[in-house]
């Protein structure tokens, strides 16, 4: 022990403790500040990267989901589209038809009213010939029946003979 | 990397643990033949400080052995010139290869001079008027006058005046070499991430993944994510400070700074003065008011809870202090060994003995540094963190 201390010199440790606190002041600022900062940084920048790629996968993979998305609505919409205008087709092929029949029903009709009524009109008309005919023939005949007495009596004798069977 | 493995790393913190006891057996033994040695030695150095009178008589053998004891104290040892290795002592004129340091001494003013005034311990240094020279055994520089006056007491101990040494001494250049390398390397670490857009370049790249180390496994786990940021500083340069001083002492260079008392003990009474001053209320109370125990058991835990968070710093302290120390003098005796076998058989076994530790210091250097700035993150966490059960208590 008494060795040991007799070892020790003041003045080594002065200069020892003046020494080694100048050295860590000066490598504090020199050194290590720059040296731990600059790590520092380093690690919030890999920090950094590393959370902006996984934000960037997750955007990514989101994107990835909306595109889906969105093209599945427009698939929707486009046979949504495609079956109404199928229907709008069938509706107006139907609605088409049924005018047309209707319309064609119609004049059918028209046409049939037409035509009886020509045939009324043509009926009249041929009556009204064949009784004007029938008077003329009925006319000529009396005319010529009554120029003769026998032929007169025959007649009224059959007429009545007629209306006696009545 | 082993760092993650952390059951790997306590088992080798155990057997590390064990090993540096292994190692103080040595040491121990050293100590108490150097002790035994030690009055010859002091007859002989204050012979030498007369003015090199006869070399002490012994033999070849014991004198070879002698000298290496006195290398491997000296290698533990601060000193006043940086030494790489000396040659030609067995031609008689030896020559040291090194620099001198500049002394710097506060005695009623300031002394400025350089070490090679000393001569390598051999010369007294004159200074506006005062003189110094170089104690033996401890590398201190005394005050003495002109001719080099010596005195010791009964237990061989110089008792000479001792002015405050504020030289830039061999573990202070070393302070401000590993300070500049650091500076130099985590300053620009630190401006290579705006120029190089957020990632390091060169040899940051290796040092990036430790100051992240010392972040999420050492201060957020034991501070907590909410106030360990203002302890970063002190904990990272306190790693890199350690690792670089133990590295650096594994080198051949004879530098043993992180092995060296006075630099551990400012090292933890850093830790202790930031422990205290930025305790929160909730550490004072569990100190001096321990909740949810009998109040007699509350006036028993506080002194030994006070006397606690003295321990805790000692125990820094020591720890550093003594794992490096341990391992340099094994290392160092190992390396003597090869000489002292001087046998075909046991040198090559010393010398893969001294490899192997080599290689386990390697580790311990990092180990230290680890446990170091481990332990004072928990310190500093005790200091901040917030008891919310006490509530249910009340």
């Amino acid at each position: 022990m008494e060795e040991l201390f007799g070892q020790f010199s003041l003045g080594l440790f002065i200069m020892q403790t003046v020494l080694f606190v100048g050295l860590i002041f000066l490598l504090k600022k020199f050194a290590w500040k720059p040296i731990l900062d600059a790590v520092n940084e380093r690690e919030d920048g890999i920090k950094n990267a590393l959370l902006s790629a996984e934000n960037a996968r997750k955007e990514m993979a989101n994107l990835q989901a909306d595109n889906q998305r969105i093209l599945n609505e427009a698939r929707a919409e486009r046979d949504g589209m495609l079956k109404e205008a199928r229907e709008m087709k069938e509706k107006m092929i139907a609605d088409a038809k049924n005018e047309a029949t209707a319309a064609g029903e119609k004049m059918i009709a028209q046409a049939k009213a037409a035509i009886e009524g020509e045939k009324n009109a043509a009926m009249a008309d041929l009556k009204a010939q064949v009784s004007s005919l029938s008077l003329e023939i009925a006319e000529k005949l009396l005319k010529e029946e009554l120029s003769n007495k026998e032929a007169q009596v025959k007649l009224v004798e059959k007429m009545l003979g007629d209306a006696k069977m009545n | 990397m082993v760092f993650s493995k952390k059951p790997l790393l306590f088992i080798i913190a155990t057997l590390t643990a064990c090993l540096s006891f292994s190692g103080f057996a040595h040491p121990v033994q050293d100590s108490v033949a150097t002790a035994a040695a030690h009055p010859h030695e002091a007859t002989a150095h204050a012979a030498a400080g007369a003015g090199h009178a006869e070399a002490p008589v012994l033999s070849e053998a014991d004198q070879k052995e002698a000298e290496r004891k006195e290398f491997i104290k000296h290698h533990l040892l601060d000193s006043h010139d940086f030494h790489l290795f000396s040659y030609g002592k067995d031609s008689g004129h030896e020559t040291h290869v090194g620099f001198p340091l500049p002394v710097i001494l506060w005695d009623n003013g300031l002394h400025v001079f350089m070490s090679s005034r000393f001569d390598h311990g051999h010369a007294v240094a004159e200074s506006n008027g005062n003189y110094y020279m170089i104690g033996h055994h401890d590398g201190k520089i005394y005050k003495t006058d002109a001719a080099g006056t010596v005195t010791h007491d009964e237990k061989g101990h110089t008792t000479n005046e001792k002015p405050l040494d504020l030289s830039i001494t061999k573990n202070v250049a070393m302070i401000v070499i590993v300070g500049l390398l650091m500076f130099l390397l985590f300053a620009g670490l630190g401006k290579s991430y705006k120029k190089n857009g957020s990632i390091a370049k060169g040899a940051g790249r290796f040092f990036e993944p430790l100051v992240l180390y010392v972040r999420d496994e050492i201060a957020i786990p034991n501070i907590g994510e909410k106030h360990y940021r203002k302890y970063m500083s002190f904990l990272l340069t306190i790693f890199f400070f350690v690792w670089f001083m133990n590295m650096f002492g594994l080198t051949p260079l004879g530098i043993n700074v992180t092995g060296n008392i006075a630099i551990t003990a400012a090292l933890a009474i850093l830790a202790y003065l930031i422990t205290t001053f930025t305790a929160k209320k909730d550490y004072w109370t569990h100190i001096f008011w321990m909740p949810g125990v009998p109040v007699p058991m509350k006036i028993i835990l506080a002194p030994i809870e006070l006397l606690g968070t003295i321990i805790k710093p000692f125990s820094l302290m020591i720890r550093l202090y003594a794992n490096m120390i341990a391992g340099h003098v094994v290392l160092m005796s190992l390396v003597a060994l090869m000489y002292k076998a001087d046998h075909a058989l046991g040198s090559p076994l010393a010398f893969l003995l001294a490899f192997v530790l080599t290689i386990l210091e390697v580790l311990v250097a990092l180990l230290q540094a680890y446990i170091f700035t481990m332990l004072a993150a928990l310190y500093f966490g005790s200091a901040v963190e917030e008891h919310h059960h006490e509530e249910a208590h009340h």
